[in-house]
């Protein structure tokens, strides 16, 4: 009998490093759809937000509507196209069956999650980033602290990634999915002080809106550009690392058991 | 000895109270060409999907030239080219991308010249660039086992490769999967069509409910199980039953026999009888005999 041809080795790092690559791919190919149209639904909010409020509310005492408008908006399209990466990208595999390309190498569930997020995280940040980019003529929005800005940005797209897997694996279908979009992302993205500062509310929604992690996320990134915040950044920080820990180990609590996916 | 490209040990997978697999052992040798047949919901493609890592088994192991599928899950899947049976691709790929992207997985980053050599075999080279929409059936059908062979495994498996194929398609992958064999790949064959597997197979495997209710060679099945049939027609039909035969019609009368000896004696005795042969037609054993014996005994 001849000798089989020598398998190839290779390393997981190549392995999860061409995943994600295949993941950025896959947005980046309709750009259209996946970055620039929820940039434009973030100018048309911010145009007619600052239009209609402009001159009729301040915030942070000297800061006018429309530039806290903008680290509200940047990160709430962030935080939705971060979602919607990993979640449909997932989902639409599972349904045409070609997840198993990914299912049959030797690609660990930790290199899986890692992909899925980090393709989330870029894409959140290239939306973020057109929104901002935008913004820049109408505006001027100042950056006290950078590197709040940055983790927050990388924190939030991360939750959120990790949120869109777990929805991706559980939902079975598309319907199922835009359930989980549109009664417990969109409500709680836009409770969360996108378009107010919580301080401007009721006692009582104030401390509700405390228990919205969303809320932690955009006044945390907010925190970066002006240098103050609704609550204090550390605190915002703790509540976002807190919710990241705790979402990552319930996706790779999932992905290792194969839920949905390897049963 | 060489390690078994496949060995199974008492693999059962459940699905509630579905037994999809009872207690399945198997050992395919390196260097096999071997059929896996059974009815559909046999378990089959259970089988293989607990062997790719795509199920998780309820009891038993699985290895793959050695390497346990769950504990060394990394070994084991280098060395192991799955084709499905479902026409499942990524429509936002070309074909050289797509190849490019499963190299990668495997953990090769530059494939060129591998992949080139696959996309000539299966005569993918000009459509290497074109998106995989916009592929015909059996195009795409070629790119899965192109996907299947990117990282070179010593063992491929092809569940239902020719399902909805067209002839040519269908002869042109056969050739190239019996040049993969030839090489020295083991191959492990699903597939609905017998007379396929009856060509391919050197050693056959038949599930029925989750259980193997035949394994050996394809000959010894053949000579185990499916007797040679002899029809002929008669001038006194009677008689030929009175001989032990079968009426199929008024003056057809069929036999089983089978060694070439039996044909001898029983075309004597009937001579003998006076039965007054007329016409005769001789049936070959063949594969799809044997499985509806096996199935109906099992």
């Amino acid at each position: 009998m001849p000798e089989p041809i020598a398998p190839i080795t290779g390393s997981s790092w190549i392995g999860f490093r061409t995943l994600l690559y295949k993941e950025v791919l896959r947005f980046w190919k309709v750009a259209l759809q996946t970055v620039l149209a929820p940039v434009l639904t973030a100018v048309l909010f911010l145009l007619i937000f600052s239009h209609v409020l402009d001159r009729h509310v301040t915030v942070y005492g000297d800061i006018g509507y429309t530039t806290f408008l903008v680290p509200g908006l940047v990160m709430m399209s962030l935080l939705q196209n971060a979602f919607a990466n990993s979640s449909s990208s997932l989902i639409q595999s599972k349904i045409t069956g070609n997840i198993i390309f990914v299912l049959l190498p030797p690609i660990s569930y930790r290199e899986f999650y890692a992909a899925y997020v980090t393709a989330s995280v870029l894409r959140g940040l290239f939306v973020g980033l057109g929104v901002w980019l935008v913004a820049i003529p109408f505006v001027d929005v100042p950056v006290e602290h950078p590197l709040w800005v940055v983790v927050f940005a990388v924190f939030g797209g991360a939750i959120l990634g990790s949120l869109g897997v777990i929805a991706g694996i559980w939902a079975d279908k598309f319907d199922q999915l835009s359930a989980f979009q549109n009664f417990l992302v969109m409500p709680l993205t836009m409770l969360s002080g996108v378009f107010y500062s919580i301080h401007s509310l009721p006692q009582l929604w104030q401390d509700v809106s405390h228990a919205n992690p969303f809320f932690f996320m955009i006044d945390g990134f907010r925190y970066g550009f002006f240098g103050q915040s609704d609550v204090s950044p550390w605190l915002s920080l703790g509540v976002v690392s807190g919710c990241l820990v705790l979402l990552a180990s319930l996706t790779l609590a999932m992905l290792a058991r194969g839920y949905k996916l390897r049963n | 000895m060489n390690t078994p490209a496949i060995r199974i040990e008492s693999l059962t997978k459940r699905y509630g109270a579905l037994e999809a697999l009872a207690g399945v052992s198997l050992v395919v040798e390196q260097g096999e060409f071997f059929g896996l047949l059974g009815p559909n919901g046999a378990g089959k493609t259970t089988l293989i999907s607990a062997l790719s890592g795509l199920v998780r088994p309820s009891a038993g192991t699985l290895a793959v030239m050695g390497h346990d599928v769950v504990s060394d899950y990394r070994n084991a899947r280098m060395k192991l080219g799955v084709v499905p049976q479902e026409l499942v691709f990524d429509p936002f790929f070309s074909v050289r991308e797509l190849l490019r992207i499963q190299s990668g997985y495997f953990g090769i980053s530059r494939n060129d010249a591998w992949i080139d050599e696959i996309l000539a075999s299966l005569d993918l080279l000009p459509k290497a660039n074109a998106n995989m929409r916009t592929l015909s059936g059996g195009m795409k059908r070629r790119v899965l086992v192109a996907q299947a062979l990117v990282h070179r495994p010593p063992v491929i498996v092809l569940d239902e490769p020719t399902a909805g194929v067209d002839v040519e398609l269908r002869q042109g992958l056969w050739k190239f999967i019996r040049k993969l064999n030839q090489d020295g790949h083991t191959i492990v064959l699903t597939t609905h069509y017998l007379e396929e597997a009856e060509a391919m197979c050197g050693r056959i495997a038949m599930l029925k409910a989750g259980r193997i209710v035949a394994l050996d060679s394809t000959r010894a099945l053949l000579r185990q199980f499916a007797t040679h049939s002899l029809r002929v027609r008669l001038q006194r039909p009677e008689l030929g039953v009175a001989l032990g035969g079968v009426a199929e019609s008024e003056d057809w009368i069929a036999f089983g026999f089978d060694a070439c000896e039996d044909l001898e004696q029983l075309l004597a005795r009937l001579r003998a009888a006076g039965a007054g042969i007329e016409e005769v037609q001789l049936g070959e054993a063949d594969l799809e005999r044997v499985f509806v014996e096996v199935m109906n005994r099992a």
